[in-house]
């Protein structure tokens, strides 16, 4: 088996047929994650044990014939989420030792579908940044060059997966972190519509943008793990009751009639690094060729985005952590990284009497403009194409010093949290051997036609088959 | 208009100060000379807001359209004692210990 | 100068669910082992989501109905943020802007609101090792917590004890809560302040008064306060600001701490609660589910049972009571006075005692006791033979002769047997 290239799908046909058995693949990966993760920095906590016993218990299932759809899977989750007497410290050392007594209801939904959790990754701490340098512990590294970032929060998960210590890396998604790494680092990444999978036992960062996804190597492995997350929770009263389709059944369907459209502000800003702009257009120019209409469409208020989104979420933080007060669990709040430490300070400005009306109010009323932005778009064309970031992966360090300009970083993805649509990240090419990743955004609830896009354009273009050479 | 006004001033040293005690947090007078002049450009940013025209704009705080998300009143199972003070750094007899907290009624 | 007392109350009640606010754990916490009652959510713990309880939701509106509340068709849950140690999320979930009921009036006090938050954990102060610490339960914390708020238009301490028992006869008409002062699940806490007679503007300050287990000490800590501000007044100081506590073992009020600044809870709508919206039938729904109120009832029994103000407000007092008295009624047509002297004078238990045992009660002790004609002739007789000088005092025209003699019968047939009949039969009996 090649790790670097084995798919979900592989992995069920081999596990099915015994090419090899559950054990052998999770000891494959112990192996591979305790050569190779010391460069990289994925982990924060391997669970080889928890990991063995329950891949032991998978072959005894598949020995019986049983079949779920993720049995026998590696699952590598972010630290933010919650997992049973498995250390969760979110990235952060303030609760470094902390060991949930509950695990999160996705985790539960993974176990149930006979997935085997592999540890906990890396993150930015408590999903506060787009390099995966603000984790308490440890940067990560961009297994395609080591000496660049590979986008955050979620970093540890999609290096997992693009290095191959795991098929399945989880995320979260506030305003970049699941679509961000997953193009930095090749692999495709699904930010849910708002409420489509439970939040309860995932960390909060700011509840009312949180989403709760996962990357994988490819479009199909990615609707087969939607198919186990998805769907409402009595836990969390965010989850509308929505019937959850089978995302596996829309792949390879023909794109003949749909519509894009390409947001006229996005590309005409200044911003765009040049290799980004070329293979962003060819992309596109790809769908055309499949079918797809493509028109220019306006997203008018984008200006205003990341103004929006650095008053609303940053307040949500700055309550969402007042709870780390170092009596229940955890250490004292002294503790705190400098990232979380600006963001509660911004939050707890923004909400104050005499700036509320100012900031957070006014704010909010700019989400709905936002909002109502997309949604008049989206009445007009079925999906909406745009770059994930602006630049291929920087160099670690670059950005560091000026939280702003690595706040700004995110203009073209933050605006889809706002509104609370779901978004896609498919691989798209390089920029030299930097990867970049095409955006596809949808309706509420609408998933199956971006996977429909993204697999009909990762059929064409099969750029998952460039792995990173470690 | 004044509430604009206030916004609009940079923040000061103090201003930081008065920030993190609101906030619970202590912070060193390095990390006050960084973060004054950061979160004085980020506020400087996100003044743009004003530009925009939210005249007749109602706020949003929810992106689902969910109203009245109950549950039942039906009992369910708890952590035990034991679970419900793993994680905490000090515990006494099935309670938790903390620095006392002035009292203030004598 | 004369002055006039300005008082606000806001009062506290934990309501009576099975389960907390915003998860499935008990909600009854008196008395029971610290922290063996919690869960991810209560506690606060990293990742854990609130769900609110529909019955709270429902009994709030109840009750603010019951108040004359308006209920606005939106309403919605907001945080309030800060810090204290048994605060698990370092925020409260409660109603900022948009509560569940507004604009009541109660005895002609002014509601301003009536909103429902979650209850905090309790605090233990305590000495270990040397140390002074706080000890925390988080058992409490979670539990369903209604907030009434007043507007300042109580004038007298009296008045402010009167409003508070009609407001705590209406919750325990309502059964949402045991509002039981001495174990906490009803707080009060007015706020005092006095001004010149005869002004109309509120007075530039106010005083909170906290710690309060009883309608009695209310009233005390309001007198104490006012006489305190008067005496300030008068020397020209404006009263502090603050939030005080009542002692009661020394009958006074104590500074707790002074607000430097005000506080800055910034408030901001729950982003893990989706919004309330009702339609006009659901309220019409819950106020169908509204009792009798203790005011309606007491008009209806002076009408119906032509029973005095005393006995009415006495039978009124609590719905279980009057609901008794109704059970007894609908059973048998005894007079209601004479039901009445009887539940009360008699002090009926009346979780104890069933309706029916006690009508039947009712009855034989009032029923005369028959004797055998024969039997009543005989004691008669007796009586007569063995008490010769009282016939004879008798028949010389002392009528206390004959008093004693139908004593000396009844005595001798323990109070059975037809009174009127024993007179006539002495009469007959001594003349023939």
């Amino acid at each position: 088996m090649n790790l670097l290239t084995l798919t979900i799908k592989e992995a069920r046909r081999a596990l099915q047929s015994k090419e090899f058995s559950a054990v052998e693949l999770v000891r494959a990966y112990i192996d591979r994650i305790q050569t190779h993760d010391s460069k990289l920095g994925a982990f924060l906590t391997v669970d080889e044990s928890g990991a063995l016993s329950q891949a032991k218990r998978a072959d005894a299932q598949i020995a019986k014939g049983i079949t779920k759809k993720l049995l026998g899977i590696p699952v590598a989750c972010k630290d933010l989420y919650s997992t049973r007497a498995v250390r969760t410290t979110a990235g952060a050392k303030i609760i470094d030792t902390y060991k949930p007594p509950y695990n999160a209801t996705v985790v539960d939904r993974y176990l149930e579908a006979g997935a085997i959790l592999m540890g906990k990754t890396n993150e930015d701490a408590w999903g506060h940044g787009s390099s995966g340098e603000n984790s308490d512990y440890f940067p990560t590294r961009n297994p395609y060059d080591t000496t660049h970032v590979p986008g955050g929060s979620s970093s540890g998960s999609a290096v997992a997966v693009a290095a191959g210590f795991s098929l399945v890396g989880t995320g979260t998604d506030t305003g970049s972190s699941i679509r961000l790494p997953a193009s930095f680092c090749n692999i495709v990444g699904m930010k849910p519509t708002y409420g489509r999978v439970p939040r309860y036992g995932v960390i909060s960062m700011a509840s009312s943008f949180d989403t709760i996804g996962h990357m994988t190597r490819t479009v199909y492995d990615n609707a087969l793990v939607y198919e186990v997350t998805a769907g409402a929770d009595p836990r969390d009263a965010t989850t509308p009751q929505v019937p959850v389709p089978m995302y596996t059944e829309s792949l390879g369907k023909s794109l003949k009639g749909l519509r894009a459209g390409i947001p006229k502000e996005y590309f005409r800003s200044n911003g765009i690094d040049k290799g980004v702009r070329e293979v962003t257009m060819t992309a596109i120019g790809k769908l055309e060729s499949l079918g797809m209409r493509v028109e220019e469409i306006s997203l008018p208020h984008t200006e205003y985005a990341m103004a929006c989104y650095y008053v609303l979420v940053p307040s949500e933080i700055s309550s969402n952590l007042s709870r780390y007060d170092g009596v229940r669990f955890g250490a004292t709040r002294d503790t705190f990284g400098a990232e979380a430490k600006r963001r509660i300070m911004l939050g707890t400005h923004a909400l104050s009497a005499g700036y509320y009306d100012a900031f957070y109010h006014k704010a909010a009323k700019v989400r709905t403009l936002i909002k109502q932005d997309f949604e008049k778009a989206l009445e007009k064309v079925d999906v909406i194409l745009a770059p994930v970031s602006p630049t291929p992966p920087f160099k670690l360090g670059e950005k560091v010093n000026d939280p702003l300009a690595m706040y700004l970083s995110d203009i073209f993805v933050c605006p889809v949290n706002i509104a609370g649509v779901p978004a896609l990240s498919v691989p798209c090419g390089f920029a030299g051997i930097l990867p970049i990743g095409l955006q596809i955004i949808g309706k509420q609830f609408g998933e199956q036609l971006l996977y429909q896009v993204a697999s009909a354009y990762e059929n064409e273009t099969e750029w998952y088959k460039k792995p990173a050479i470690l | 208009m004044t509430v604009i006004m206030k916004a609009k001033k940079a923040l000061t040293a103090t201003d930081v100060r008065k920030i993190a005690k609101l906030a619970n947090l202590v912070i060193s007078d390095s990390e006050e000379k960084i973060f004054t002049p950061q979160l004085s450009a980020t506020l400087d940013y996100v003044n743009q807001l004003e530009k925009a025209d939210t005249e007749h704009v109602e706020a949003t705080a929810h992106v689902t359209g969910l109203e009245n998300v109950f549950r039942e009143d039906v009992i369910e199972p708890t952590l035990s004692q034991s679970e419900a003070l793993s994680n905490a750094p000090q515990t006494y007899n099935g309670y938790i210990v903390v620095k006392a907290i002035f009292e203030e009624t004598e | 100068m004369t002055y006039e007392p300005v008082i606000g109350m806001e009062i506290h009640v934990e309501l009576k669910t099975k389960s907390k606010m915003f998860c499935g754990c008990p909600a009854k916490h008196f008395a029971k082992e610290p922290n063996t009652q919690t869960c991810p959510v209560c506690l606060g713990l990293p990742g854990a989501l609130p769900v609110p309880n529909k019955k709270s939701i429902e009994w709030t509106i109840k009750l603010g109905l019951a108040l004359g509340c308006e209920i606005p068709l939106f309403s919605k849950f907001d945080r309030k943020n800060y810090f204290y140690p048994d605060l698990p999320k370092g925020y409260q979930i409660s109603q900022y802007d948009q509560p569940f009921c507004v604009n009541g009036s109660l005895s002609g006090v002014r509601i301003r609101r009536v909103h429902l938050e979650e209850d905090t954990g309790k605090l233990q102060h305590t000495t270990l090792d040397g140390k002074r610490v706080t000890l925390v339960d988080f058992n409490r914390s979670g539990v369903p917590l209604v907030e009434i708020v007043t507007e300042p238009d109580i004038r007298s301490p009296e008045q402010a004890k009167e409003f508070l028992k009609k407001l705590y006869q209406i919750i325990r008409y309502l059964d949402i809560s045991d509002a039981d002062m001495e174990k906490g699940s009803m707080r009060l806490e007015p706020n005092i302040s006095v001004r010149p007679t005869g002004t109309k503007a509120l007075p530039n300050y106010k005083v909170e008064v906290k710690n309060i287990n009883s309608f009695n000490f209310v009233k005390k800590a309001i007198e104490f306060e006012v006489d305190r501000h008067i005496k300030l007044l008068e020397s020209g100081e404006t009263p502090v600001q603050e939030t005080r506590g009542w002692n009661e073992g020394k009958g006074v009020t104590v500074s707790q701490r002074r607000k430097e600044e005000a506080d800055d809870y910034r408030y901001f709508p729950e982003p893990d609660i989706p919004p309330a919206r009702w339609d006009s039938s659901q309220i019409i729904g819950i106020k169908l589910q509204i009792p009798e109120l203790p005011d309606q009832k007491a008009a209806r029994f002076k009408k119906e049972y032509q029973l005095n103000d005393y006995d009415t407000a006495l039978l009124t007092d609590t719905k279980q009571l009057a609901d008794y008295f109704e059970e007894c009624v609908k059973i048998n047509k005894i007079p209601a006075k004479k039901l009445v002297n009887w539940i009360i004078n008699k002090k009926v238990d009346i979780d104890d005692v069933l309706p029916a045992t006690l009508v039947k009660s009712i009855i034989a002790a009032t029923a005369v006791v028959a004797i055998p004609d024969e039997d009543l002739e005989k004691t008669v007789q007796t009586v007569i033979a063995e008490n010769p000088k009282a016939v004879e005092d008798y028949k010389k025209g002392k009528q206390q002769a004959m008093m004693f003699l139908f004593g000396a019968v009844l005595k001798q047939l323990k109070g059975a047997g037809d009174k009127n009949l024993i007179r006539e039969l002495l009469e007959v009996k001594i003349k023939s």
